[in-house]
């Protein structure tokens, strides 16, 4: 084929752990606020030793092509989140409420846009 | 593709009826084109198969910055140095973000490393292959940037959130990648005759290994199959290749270079370019650990990860003692 030569070798192990692992660097989300007047919004994660070391490493991995102007992280265990299975109790309420939402009411074309 | 030969269960893809109530749900809200999250129920093989697929997308995209490191010293200009060391940081973050979209499913980045390391997870074939001369390069972001863009593109839709969203971030920026290899190929194809004799040659070795990352055929494999009902594929094998080889042929002929396959023909009446095969035995045997820079890529990756320790354990250290220091300030 079109590859240079091959060359057999024995497969390459890595050593085997000498001492117990390391903790890894905790996670953080990553949240970016763009140029045109938008809120933070959630772009990923990443890992970083502090807080500072998190959003140099966010400039790096989130914001190479102008993504932003203003980063916050915060460290992935400090954020609470509502879980799937509490979807119903949670928003099932608001859809017999259709009244909150301007389409809801007939304004006569002859009153004009509103 | 950069992830290849993904294993299911194998048990095939059981239908709508044999599922319990739960897999069904999730079926349903696959096949209606939602979107699955991390805290939702799914079964354990997508996300098993999910875990696999990320990684091996993500080891991909790491270690597919060695083959190019290789060209960073010696880039012919100052701008294409630039360029190259650009590319290959966008490369390092595509490995971050679908390592982030991994670690949703339950699987730690460390977790991820060692299996790349000891080799127990695998990454794209391809970038077993040396970077010879400045025109591999070129090769590399036309053909093998363009092969993945044909598995990404499509990726963006898949059902798995994180990495859908993963891969709208790194479709967004491949397209650069392929520009500037193009860049290269035209320069260079343009050029005195041994930079046109380069060129074919980086096109000669990099054809038939590009190719092979689409996967030998997956028509009937249960695998597929399986991963397909999961949204977690998109399109068989074939049918990428295929879409890379219309693609890409007559970009090989507007450069004025001669794809190495005297098979290659365009058919009038599918409308598509018949091609040959590339040698699976080779591409089989690649995968084993036999392919030219298996060693050294494996090699580059333990030497990073040994030779970083002190620096990953001595950053914590120091942010654990301002940490303290600033409670004991308090």
């Amino acid at each position: 084929m079109s590859s240079p030569e091959s060359s057999p070798y024995a497969e390459t192990k890595a050593k085997a752990p000498t001492e117990p692992r390391k903790a890894e660097w905790p996670l953080w989300e990553v949240f970016i606020r763009g140029q045109h007047g938008l809120s933070h919004r959630h772009v990923g994660s990443l890992h970083a030793p502090d807080a500072e070391m998190a959003i140099k490493n966010a400039r790096d991995v989130y914001t190479r092509r102008n993504e932003g102007v203003s980063i916050w992280v915060v460290e992935a265990i400090h954020i609470a989140a509502s879980s799937p299975e509490e979807k119903g109790s949670l928003y099932e309420p608001s859809n017999d409420k259709v009244y909150r939402h301007p389409t809801f009411f007939n304004i006569p074309e002859e009153v004009g846009a509103m | 593709m950069y992830a290849q030969m993904i294993k299911s269960t194998g048990q095939g893809v059981k239908t709508l009826d044999e599922m319990e109530p739960q897999e069904r749900a999730f079926q349903e809200r696959i096949d209606a084109g939602g979107k699955i999250e991390p805290k939702d129920w799914m079964p354990e093989g997508y996300r098993k198969n999910l875990i696999r697929q990320i990684g091996q997308h993500g080891h991909s995209e790491i270690v597919g910055q060695l083959p190019e490191g290789n060209w960073i010293t010696r880039a012919p200009t100052l701008e294409r140095k630039a360029i190259l060391l650009a590319k290959v940081q966008d490369e390092a973050g595509h490995g971050l973000y679908l390592y982030c979209a991994a670690e949703t499913l339950g699987v730690t980045r460390d977790d991820l490393t060692r299996d790349l390391l000891s080799g127990k997870m695998k990454y794209s074939s391809i970038f077993n292959y040396p970077t010879l001369t400045w025109a591999d390069m070129g090769a590399v972001g036309w053909l093998v940037d363009g092969a993945a863009i044909m598995n990404q593109v499509p990726l963006q839709r898949t059902s798995y959130g994180p990495y859908a969203r993963a891969m709208v971030r790194i479709c967004k920026e491949e397209s650069f990648h392929q520009r500037q290899g193009f860049d290269i190929m035209m320069k260079m194809a343009n050029g005195t005759e041994a930079q046109r004799k380069m060129a074919q040659d980086a096109l000669n070795r990099f054809w038939f290994p590009s190719l092979m990352m689409f996967g030998p055929s997956d028509a009937d494999s249960v695998h597929s199959a399986q991963s397909m009902a999961w949204k977690i594929k998109m399109n068989t094998n074939d049918e990428l290749r295929q879409k890379f080889v219309d693609q890409t042929v007559p970009q090989a002929e507007y450069l004025g270079l001669t794809v190495p396959d005297e098979n290659l023909k365009f058919n009038e009446e599918t409308g598509h370019y018949d091609f040959s095969q590339p040698d699976w035995d080779e591409f089989f045997d690649v995968l084993k650990g036999n392919g030219p820079c298996n060693k050294e890529r494996l090699e580059a990756r333990n030497k990073a990860w040994d030779d970083g320790a002190w620096v990953r354990e001595g950053m914590m250290a120091h942010a654990e003692k301002k940490r303290t220091s600033k409670i004991a300030a308090e």
